[in-house]
């Protein structure tokens, strides 16, 4: 438990994704099973244990503790499961023999009703030091959130057995805590375990950025075009009566898409985009990128947002009809089967991506400047002849995305940035005009960090330095007046709407384009450019 | 006789002041008459008429200050005491940084120890704590939460060589105060057996040095410039610097450094969070709760006089314990000091 406690300390306050590979593959290494493959389970959120409230927790250290006291500590720490980590004490010496394995403590606690789960709790905490208390308390009432995605312990795994990813991701539903049998085969103790599991992940065939140099490649002859459309991607698998949706890492998100699922009357795996969409006499209503994030990362799902927000999937290809593993053959191939496919499915649910038609490259570049639909982020060019392959293969599949919406905006606060950055200051948040015409004042719009190279960054940090106007811990307000200040050419996705932000507006995926060193901060942008781009994107046809 | 103690110790606003003896121990400005209890410059300022302090820190102000940093100096010799206008002053060992003393103040058998900054566990670099019997107890209270609950510093400094092993093409950047902090680290990495050159920021220098000089051994230590080599010359080394550098330009000469502080702080997570850090190392200078706790037991004075730090919950734990307690609200000494 120790070993594991001592993980998440050091993983909460390591920024660097390198950093955070090397503690878990270290980790992997020198810890043994059940416990690493607890661990593990317990960092991708697949670990299902007795949930302990944190107000049974309260109860604990009321019974031990001066009231007053505690409400001192809590008061100058901020977190319940921290202030108890650290005030617990115990009049026991801790005897390292008698110190609990992370397996002891999930099956115990797998057997426990919940009062005797308190119990073991309280006994558990007089055991440990605070740094596994505190790994314990989090643990228990479920708030382990140390910025490990299940797609990042998925590398550090293929790192650790020196495998590639998309061999776990592939593996991977197959599996269960602890674990064990992947660990022998990454260890090379035993072979690549078999994925018994029905309706398993199959790697998802990714595409590259069609740059420059090869335009001359694209020609209507071999590469169909297709319309890139905003959504998630994600893989639809019905065998056996088993039906999955993953995402394209391989997460099973099927829970939060019962609209979908329910739909689900196939035999086979498709792959395609999804959306949040209605469908009407006139067509299908598309929604905005926003309005699919009101449906992404949940749990669960209200018939409330069934009936507001319902799930579509948009189908770009087909990997097994029924059984027949079909992604050998060509994609012109699969993409006939795939419109034969398609006629069988709820067209409520679900349709085909339209192939786009065009006869020479300037077509393209002119779909490209207008496309139909304004949930629409770019051009794909699939090469007819081209089998579905895992990963990111150069050649076969190219993205065109559309020119990113730019803007300019003034910078208002910077931060400083972590590990190799720590001592520049590399997050800048920047504020567009709002307000009367005369007397208009700076709205803080976005954060970005990157984008900017190494020269501009040394610029920056200069700027920031010598026109800071407010420190606020690592954050430093810097001058933007309307003649004096700094003007950040932005580039971003898309806008969403946005209640947290005092603007109302947030940006997709925004990064510093251009220092505008010439223009002064009065000609930056005003929030009205945004908000009518906002309108714009969110108009469908 | 002296009923009030009041009488023979009391706070001012230039710091606690001595008004049977006229002299201010650790005082905020410039005074006739200063008795200091350490280093560190909240409490040792410069521009007192006349000083009186442990030999070590005489040295240490001198090195800070210059030579002339008071018009008149005087040493006190740990455990003798001297009188100044009828009171008896006595210097015993803290065990905060080397040099560090308590002050024993006594006049017609009421006796008061100022005990400035001090903690209970040893450390390589400078005498321990020495308990002193006494009538009331003035302590620090730096850390007088029941959060803060120090844990075994060599586990500390296992945790950063784990790191190193760990990581052997970054740089560890530690932060830690010049005075007493940055020593204690580079002799405990050397206890714990760590022998390659440890490099130092220039603002630690002239105190390592004067460590050496009094018998601390800190072993082959040079300074953190590049001017002889290349960036990469500091891959795996372990550097030693003021936090402050850490997040100045400074701090760019490193191979992406993983940035460590070592500080009683440490413990809360969301403070290590807000600066940077990486790698906390819990390690303080000052007593965590049980020994802040433990000391007031042992000593089992008829007064407890709370200073700097969080007063209120050490206040409560004399209530709920039965002792006399009540802060001093004592301004100038910096909180952050660890």
């Amino acid at each position: 438990m120790e070993e594991f406690a001592q993980l998440l300390d050091r993983l909460v306050l390591t920024p660097a994704r390198n950093g955070k590979l090397t503690l878990l593959v270290d980790y992997f290494r020198d810890t043994p099973d059940p416990d690493r493959g607890l661990a593990l389970a317990a960092l991708t959120g697949d670990l299902n244990i007795a949930n302990v409230k944190p107000a049974m927790i309260r109860g604990l250290i009321a019974e031990r503790m001066d009231e007053q006291l505690f409400a001192y500590s809590y008061d100058y720490v901020g977190d319940l499961a921290e202030t108890i980590s650290l005030v617990w004490s115990t009049d026991e010496p801790i005897r390292a023999n008698a110190v609990p394995m992370l397996g002891d403590i999930v099956t115990s606690l797998a057997r426990a009703s919940r009062s005797d789960a308190v119990r073991l709790v309280e006994k558990w905490l007089d055991q440990l030091d605070a740094s596994a208390r505190y790994a314990l308390l989090k643990l228990v009432t479920g708030g382990l959130r140390i910025g490990v995605s299940a797609r990042l312990a998925k590398q550090a795994l293929a790192q650790f057995g020196d495998v590639d990813v998309t061999e776990i991701e592939e593996l991977w539903h197959g599996l269960k805590p602890p674990y064990e049998p992947l660990f022998a085969w990454l260890e090379n103790r035993a072979g690549k375990p078999q994925s018994l599991a029905a309706a398993p992940f199959r790697p998802v065939m990714l595409s590259t950025p069609l740059e420059e140099p090869d335009y001359s490649k694209v020609n209507a002859e071999d590469y169909a075009a297709e319309w890139k459309w905003d959504g998630i991607r994600v893989q639809l698998t019905a065998e056996d009566g088993q039906r999955r949706i993953y995402s394209r890492t391989g997460d099973d998100i099927s829970h939060a898409f019962p609209d979908i699922a329910d739909f689900m009357t196939f035999e086979g795996t498709l792959d395609g985009e999804l959306l949040v969409a209605r469908s009407a006499d006139s067509g299908v209503e598309i929604g905005a990128f926003g309005d699919l994030q009101q449906r992404l990362n949940r749990k669960t799902v209200s018939a409330k947002q069934l009936e507001s927000h319902p799930a579509f999937v948009r189908l770009y290809d087909l990997l097994f009809d029924g059984e027949a593993d079909i992604r050998a053959l060509p994609f012109a191939e699969r993409r006939t089967r795939l419109e034969n496919f398609v006629k069988q499915l709820e067209p409520t649910r679900f349709d085909l991506s339209p192939l786009v038609s065009y006869s020479t490259f300037e077509d393209l570049v002119e779909l490209r400047k207008n496309p139909p639909h304004p949930i629409i982020e770019g051009l794909m060019l699939k090469q007819r002849c081209s089998a579905y392959v895992p990963g990111r293969p150069k050649g076969p599949w190219f993205k065109w995305k559309r020119d990113p919406f730019t803007i300019d905006a003034v910078l208002v606060y910077a931060q400083r940035g972590h590990g190799k950055r720590s001592s520049y200051y590399s997050d800048y948040t920047f504020a567009v005009w709002t307000g009367p015409e005369t007397g208009p004042h700076l709205v803080p719009v976005g954060k970005a960090y990157f984008g900017f190279t190494d020269d501009e960054l040394k610029q920056l940090d200069a700027f920031v330095r010598n026109n800071t106007t407010e420190r606020f811990g690592p954050v430093r307000s810097v001058r933007a007046e309307p003649e004096h200040g700094l003007v950040l050419e932005v580039a971003f996705e898309g806008l969403n709407r946005s209640k947290r932000h005092k603007s109302g507006v947030a940006m997709r995926f925004p990064r510093i384009s251009r220092l505008r060193w010439d223009k002064p901060p009065i000609e930056a942008d005003r929030l009205e450019t945004l908000e009518a781009l906002l309108r714009g994107s969110e108009t469908a046809d | 006789m002296l009923n009030r103690p009041e009488a023979l110790l009391c706070s001012t606003p230039a710091g606690l002041y001595s008004p049977a003896g006229d002299f201010y121990i650790d005082p905020v400005r410039s005074v006739d008459r200063a008795l200091i209890t350490h280093g560190h410059s909240d409490h040792a300022r410069s521009g007192h008429q006349k000083v009186m302090a442990t030999q070590q820190t005489l040295d240490i102000m001198g090195l800070r200050y210059g030579a002339n940093f008071a018009g008149e100096m005087q040493a006190a010799e740990l455990g003798k005491t001297v009188k100044i206008n009828g009171v008896s002053v006595g210097f015993h060992p803290a065990g905060h940084v080397l040099g560090s003393a308590q002050i024993a103040v006594e006049k017609d058998g009421m006796r008061i120890v100022a005990s400035g900054d001090y903690k209970r566990r040893a450390d390589p670099t400078c005498l321990g704590f020495e308990p002193v019997a006494c009538d009331v107890f003035i302590t620090e209270a730096t850390f007088a939460l029941p959060v803060f609950r120090h844990p075994d510093s060599r586990d500390e400094i296992a945790k950063l060589l784990k790191s190193v092993d760990q990581f052997p093409e970054r740089s560890h950047l530690v932060g830690a105060y010049a005075l007493g902090k940055a020593q204690r680290v580079i002799r405990m990495l050397r206890d714990a057996g760590y022998g390659r050159t440890i490099y130092i920021h220039g603002a630690l220098a002239k105190l390592c040095d004067y460590y050496q000089s009094q018998g601390i051994d800190l072993g082959p230590l040079a300074s953190a410039t590049v001017e002889t080599g290349s960036v990469q010359d500091f891959a795996g080394a372990v550097v030693i610097g003021p936090p402050a550098a850490f997040v100045d330009r400074w701090a760019r000469r490193f191979p992406d450094p993983v940035s460590c502080f070592a500080s009683g702080w440490m413990r809360i997570r969301q403070r290590a969070r807000q600066q940077g850090v990486e790698l906390p190392i819990i390690l303080s200078d000052h007593c965590d709760w049980d020994e802040l706790t433990g000391t007031i037991t042992e000593l089992g004075p008829s007064q407890v006089w709370v200073t700097h730090g969080r007063e209120e919950a050490l206040v409560r734990w004399c209530d709920l314990k039965g002792f006399a307690a009540r802060p001093l609200h004592l301004v100038g000494y910096e909180d952050e000091g660890d």
